[in-house]
């Protein structure tokens, strides 16, 4: 590795930049938080790094979360696409599906990221067997790039039917696009995803031009400026699937950053509970307007096919399954017309954000439920934008909108909010576990972010999980995900073809040949890897079926080189349908949609004791203040603490709050909190 | 009795829902026919044991189904009641009778009586659109029908499962009298599976909260609904408005049906009086009354988008459905064209809502599904049959255009990938796009249609098409204009172009290798006045495509080039002298 031992983390959020130092010599650790530079988001990189770093040249990796994809596209802001597709064919993105955005209630609007004068048609078609129907007319793919540049087009998308079947079309009018395009912004739906659907290709292919600009040159502004600040090493951009990727393969795919940011965080807690003997967590990140849940079984995160960042903007690439839903601290209280309390999904965001904020919303809140009832310190504001909350206009706002409707006491209804609120966060959970056939007896809730470890001890309780695991600093926990995750490479291919006629020395050759070419492209980055690792997988349903099972194939690259064979397929098929459906059904012919290789480059871990408390000191040292918090219908004296201040073994028996910068937490009447060697706060039931 | 918190109750509703929620999730992720897996035309809730009505609905299955299928389990707890049915844990009635329980023919209703302590607690219930059930028509959608016995097999509510045991001499049955029976027995398996879920999931919150809990939580929910839907009413202007709409026709005779409602806001009840409506009809755009009740429930719970899913937003309003009426007949009159019907109703209530709350509603949307289907067999013998619904516009609204190319609103379906169909049967799409002039004029114009159009890949095939809209335009509401008509175009003997005599409606086209079919639907109907639509916006819709520069002109007075150029002094002067 060029330049120096450290490796740096970093996460760049909507008010601060997290900066994650490790030090790979002595293993040392150390975070930096400095506010995000809107506009240029490398400047704000480059004073983190150098607030604790006087030599840049002392660092060797820069790995990051990036959430400059996943804005670009909720705000619309990527560059001016056009498309060139086959005739008939130009509305494709237009039409999606033939959905709506909500169930009830008709009053949707789509905007597609191309409009329809930059949608041009070409002769040619594929069928879907991959025979050539038409051959591709050059001349009209050039007339077609001319009119796009002549529209003012920056980056452009190839999209043909069927061109997960026979790229040959496709391919052909790449090159000639490539041979007149201005710049590299050209991208190929048969390149990017190589797989049956037409609308989920088009719109993946689409937004990875559209994302091609703007990432390019921000990639390309964070590369110059840490270069000019003597940087010399690599960088490394996570991707949706909470993997890296190289610089260069993120200027290719941008797409594939679409949930860069909250997949890191999900990788730092996957590696954070495993360390702590965790390996089945449910972590937790309650933000502003949203609570996102994720579930991660035996240290490995579930990955989803697709997602979409808003209606109609459908992104198919492998991702971390994040389940969100409209719960967050600035979710607003109401009852509603029938006499219900009613919690979000209408929210105050952070601005206006929360009654106690005082900056014009009026509506009571989650997070001003918390402060009637003593859980937030009015005086310490997390996040530093103010620098107190007004308690008295959170009160007012209770007291009407949700107390005088419902015709009992203030503090009954705030911890009415909170308790409805706390519901509608275990129904998050129960989803991503309950429902997927996991025993939340058997998982353990982290929280990260601000808000949610006022939560947890509820949530436990009200799940059923075993405990709830707070990190030594939730605030970092997606700079310090940048530093672990694993580098990953993903290739699909449709294949469609039945079990029974599968050759399988051709389907073993593919597979081989895709995790080689992974394998390469993962070894374009100086990085140093423990080990290399391929997954295979086939998605396989009975004919008929139109929703696939993902199957796992239980082999290697020498396994594959030996040879493959149908019965194996067959019986892995079956282990996983049954496994998902309960039963078998018999007499059904079995189809092989798609082939899923996966390289994943591992990368060293750290040992998280290094995070850990300082030796020594007892937990009255760390004890702050009493405060009086209102639980279950009573007031209680409560202990307050410095959280990093409590040693290793201490036992914090709730009730009790403990404040550090990034978040509060609070432990039930009911539970305590035990700190472990890493710095965790683990959270159970009260010994008896 | 025990009395519940408002906390407690709010968890509890939200335990609930995820119930049924669920359910619906493991029906479309096992099912083996689009409609279901794809489409989602699929439903499952709790109801009540006496009554059958609806306690809980899940949050994606078919909107329709919310108000038909209490009646369906009605008709469980009837028959029980009369034969003296010993009832047992782990039983499952089926049945697809569209008189007992609404809709069509198509959907299979799996009822299972749920027991707690011994007893009777409710009942859990799956209802699913099987791709083919027999009749003369594959896919069933039969234009032609004058019974329901030419639509397909009809079967009475009966055992299919007897304490957990599936009674494969019922499943034998049922797979003989369809063209697809792989795809009947992997459904009515995934439906089987979903009700097995229910009972798990349900005993489970039991188990955690009680029963007194769980019945306090219902009662109070069902009470709570009849309240909101209440307030809304109230908050109406008292008055009679009256509206009509209309089906193109019977697909026997070439009449015109008529839909005609009036509607009445007194203080804080509905009534919804369907007396001016056309008699029952020959052919299959019947509806029964319970039908008729549900689609009422769709086109509300569109307007007043919180209402919950339960039987107590009913409790506010009075229906007056005339039982010589198209929308409550009987035994055999055939009902397979149902979705074109309520789709009617859905329509005529959001114009005549349109007059109560102008600030509330939108234009009309599609209102067709164009059930389109294409059969025949491989080379090697094997039967095949492509059966789709395709889409259309939806209405211009208060907060802007009407959607392009949406679903119909009595579901959730989206349409399956082309490519999927491609891949699944010997056709080849030629065009597959947005339909310029289709979206109704208005300030807020409808969106566009869409324009589908097959090749045939295989030797011969035969096509049949079920839809409506061919004559008479989505409206458009407080001032927009309607949307365009469904237009459906075959080859004819001589290879020219043919059109249905009875407009969107025909049984056994002949196609031929090569040939070709072509479906261009409705747009959905505008809102406001189309001289409010502000002209840059106009020539923005000429510039991309959805509106001709001549449309510009003669709807709009609007002067654009075909390029999109607002001319706008010849457009002050047209709008001025119009």
């Amino acid at each position: 590795m060029a330049g120096g031992r450290t490796i740096v983390g970093v996460d760049v959020g909507g008010t601060f930049t997290d900066v994650f130092f490790l030090n790979e010599a002595d293993g040392s650790c150390d975070v930096a938080k400095v506010p995000s530079t809107r506009g240029d988001q490398s400047r704000g990189i480059l004073e983190g790094i150098s607030q604790r770093r006087n030599d840049i040249g002392d660092v060797g990796l820069v790995v990051h979360g990036t959430t400059v994809g996943t804005n670009a596209l909720l705000e619309r802001k990527g560059a001016k696409t056009g498309i060139i597709t086959t005739e008939g064919f130009r509305d494709v993105l237009e039409m999606r599906r033939r959905d709506r955005p909500q169930t009830w209630g008709l009053w949707g609007v789509f905007e597609p990221v191309v409009p329809r004068n930059l949608r041009i048609e070409v002769t040619e078609r594929v069928l879907a067997d991959g025979t050539l129907h038409t051959p591709v007319d050059l001349d009209e793919v050039a007339d077609a790039v001319r009119t796009l540049i002549a529209r003012g087009a920056e980056a452009v998308c190839i999209f043909f039917l069927n061109s997960y079947a026979n790229p040959e079309n496709e391919r052909a009018a790449v090159d000639a696009v490539s041979r007149i395009w201005p710049n590299g912004h050209i991208t190929s739906s048969s390149d990017i995803l190589p797989e049956i659907r037409e609308f989920e290709r088009c719109s993946t292919a689409t937004l990875n031009a559209y994302l091609q600009p703007p990432i390019g040159d921000y990639l390309e502004r964070l590369e110059s400026g840490l270069k000019d600040g003597g940087f010399s090493g690599d960088v490394l951009i996570v991707q949706s699937n909470g993997g890296v990727m190289s610089v260069e393969t993120a200027r290719t795919f941008p797409v594939r950053t679409a949930l860069s940011g909250p997949a890191a965080g999900v990788i730092a807690g996957a590696h954070i509970g495993t360390s702590a003997g965790f390996p089945n967590l449910i972590t937790c990140d309650m933000g502003g307007t949203s609570f996102d849940v994720s579930l991660i079984a035996d240290g490995e995160s579930a990955l989803a096919a697709q997602t979409a960042v808003d209606f109609g903007m459908v992104v198919r690439t492998p991702m971390i399954e994040i389940t969100t839903i409209g719960a967050g601290g600035g979710s607003i209280a109401k009852i509603d017309r029938g006499g219900l309390l009613q919690i979000g999904p209408e929210s105050a965001g952070s601005d206006p954000g929360p009654v106690c904020y005082g900056l014009g919303n009026d509506r009571p809140t989650v997070t001003d439920a918390n402060l009637v009832l003593g859980r937030i310190n009015a005086a310490r504001p997390i996040g530093g934008k103010l620098d107190r909350l007004d308690s008295d206009a959170a009160r007012a706002a209770i007291t009407q909108h949700i107390a005088e409707p419902l015709g009992i006491d203030v503090m009954e209804a705030a911890e009415a909010v909170i308790k409805v609120a706390n519901a509608k966060m275990a129904g998050a959970i129960r989803l991503v576990s309950v429902e997927r056939g996991y025993d939340p007896e058997h998982f353990v809730a982290m929280p990260f972010g601000g808000g949610g470890a006022l939560h947890t001890g509820a949530l436990i309780k009200e799940v059923g999980l075993s405990k709830a695991l707070v990190p030594r600093y939730p605030g970092v926990t997606s700079a310090l995900g940048c530093v672990i995750a694993d580098m990953r490479f993903d290739r699909v291919h449709t294949l469609n073809v039945m079990l029974d006629a599968v050759d399988t020395a051709d389907l073993a050759e593919e597979m081989i040949a895709t995790a080689v070419a992974g394998e390469e492209r993962l070894k374009e980055s100086n990085v140093a890897f423990k080990g290399i690792e391929h997954v295979f997988e086939l998605d396989m349903l009975y004919v008929g079926q139109t929703h696939t099972v993902a199957v796992k194939l239980p082999v290697d690259l020498k396994g594959l080189r030996a040879g493959l064979d149908v019965a194996a397929i067959r019986a892995a098929f079956e282990e996983a349908y049954r496994q998902t459906f309960g039963r078998l059904l018999k007499g059904i012919p079995i189809r092989i949609m798609n082939l899923r290789v996966t390289v994943i480059g591992r990368r060293p871990k750290f040992d998280l004791a290094i995070l850990g408390p300082a030796k020594g000191g007892s937990l009255d040292d760390a004890l702050t203040d009493t405060r009086k918090i209102w639980i279950e219908g009573a007031w209680h004296e409560t202990d307050v603490y410095n959280r990093l201040e409590i040693p290793e073994g201490a036992v914090v028996p709730g009730p009790a709050l403990l404040e550090q910068p990034d978040t509060t937490i609070f432990v039930d009447p009911d539970l305590e909190g035990l700190v472990d060697r890493f710095g965790n706060l683990v959270i159970s039931r009260k010994a008896r | 009795m025990t009395t519940l918190d408002p906390v407690m109750l709010a968890v509890l509703k939200g335990r609930l829902e995820q119930i049924a929620d669920e359910m619906d999730a493991t029906l479309f992720r096992s099912a083996f026919n689009p409609i279901i897996a794809e489409a989602h035309d699929a439903s499952h809730g709790l109801y009540h044991a006496e009554t059958g009505e609806t306690l809980v609905q899940g949050k994606s299955g078919l909107p329709v189904f919310v108000g038909a299928m209490s009646f369906a389990v009605k008709a469980v707890i009837d028959k029980v009641a009369a034969e003296g049915i010993t009832l047992h844990p782990g039983d499952v009635f089926i049945f697809n009778d569209p008189y007992e329980g609404g809709t069509h023919l198509s959907d299979f209703k799996l009822v299972r009586p749920f027991f707690r302590g011994g007893k009777l607690f409710c009942y859990l219930a799956s209802v699913g659109h099987w791709h083919d059930v027999g009749g003369n028509v594959p896919g069933n959608y039969n234009p032609v029908a004058t019974e329901c016995y030419q639509e397909g097999m009809l079967i009475p509510p009966v055992l299919l499962c007897r304490a957990g045991e599936i009674n494969q001499d019922i499943v034998a049955i049922l797979q003989s009298n369809s063209r697809l029976p792989g795809s009947l027995y992997g459904d009515l398996n995934g439906q089987v599976s979903a009700l097995e879920l229910g009972e798990i999931r349900l005993s489970e919150l039991l188990d955690e909260y009680g029963e007194d809990r769980i019945n306090a939580a219902l009662i109070e929910l069902k009470k709570s609904a009849a309240r909101l839907m209440a307030s809304f009413i109230e908050e109406l202007p008292d008055g009679t408005y009256s509206g009509e709409d209309w089906l193109d026709n019977d697909g026997i005779t070439d009449m015109p049906l008529k839909i005609g409602l009036d509607l009445t806001i007194s203080g804080d009840r509905m009534t919804l009086d369907f007396s001016r409506t056309s008699d029952a009809c020959d052919g299959p755009v019947n509806i029964s009354r319970s039908t008729c009740i549900a689609s009422c429930y769709v086109a509300l719970k569109h307007i007043f988008c919180d209402v919950p899913a339960n039987a107590g937003v009913l409790e506010p309003i009075t229906f007056n459905i005339p039982e010589t009426s198209l929308l409550s007949v009987g035994r055999p009159k055939p009902v397979g064209g149902y979705t074109e019907t309520i789709l009617r109703v859905v329509d005529v209530m959001f114009q005549v809502m349109s007059q109560v709350a102008p600030d509330m509603t939108n234009g009309c949307a599609y209102g067709t599904i164009n059930a389109l289907s294409m059969a025949g067999y491989r080379k090697n013998g094997a039967r095949w049959v492509m059966f789709s619904f395709f889409g259309g516009g939806h209405g211009g609204h208060p907060a802007g255009d009407g959607l392009n190319h949406g679903n119909a609103p009595i579901s959730t379906a989206t349409i399956p990938p082309l490519e999927i169909l491609e891949a699944a049967y010997p056709v080849r799409f030629t065009q597959w796009a947005l339909r310029p002039d289709s979206g109704g004029p208005g300030k807020r114009r409808g969106g566009c249609g869409a324009v589908y159009e097959i090749e045939l890949l295989e030797e011969k095939a035969d096509a049949f098409l079920f839809g409506e809209r061919g004559k008479f335009a989505p409206a458009g509401v407080v001032g927009g204009g309607p949307g365009a008509v469904n237009k459906f175009f075959y080859p004819d003997e001589n290879g020219g172009r043919a059109e249905p005599p009875m407009v969107s409606k025909m049984v056994g086209i002949k196609l031929r290798h090569g040939q070709r079919v072509r479906l261009e639907t409705p747009g959905g109907g505008g809102y406001g006045n189309p001289m409010d639509r502000d002209p840059a916006d106009v020539a923005d819709d000429v510039r991309l495509g959805y509106v001709t520069a001549t449309a510009a002109r003669d709807r709009y007075k609007c002067v654009v080039s075909d390029a999109g150029v607002l001319d706008e002094a010849a457009t002050a002067r047209l709008r001025q002298e119009t």
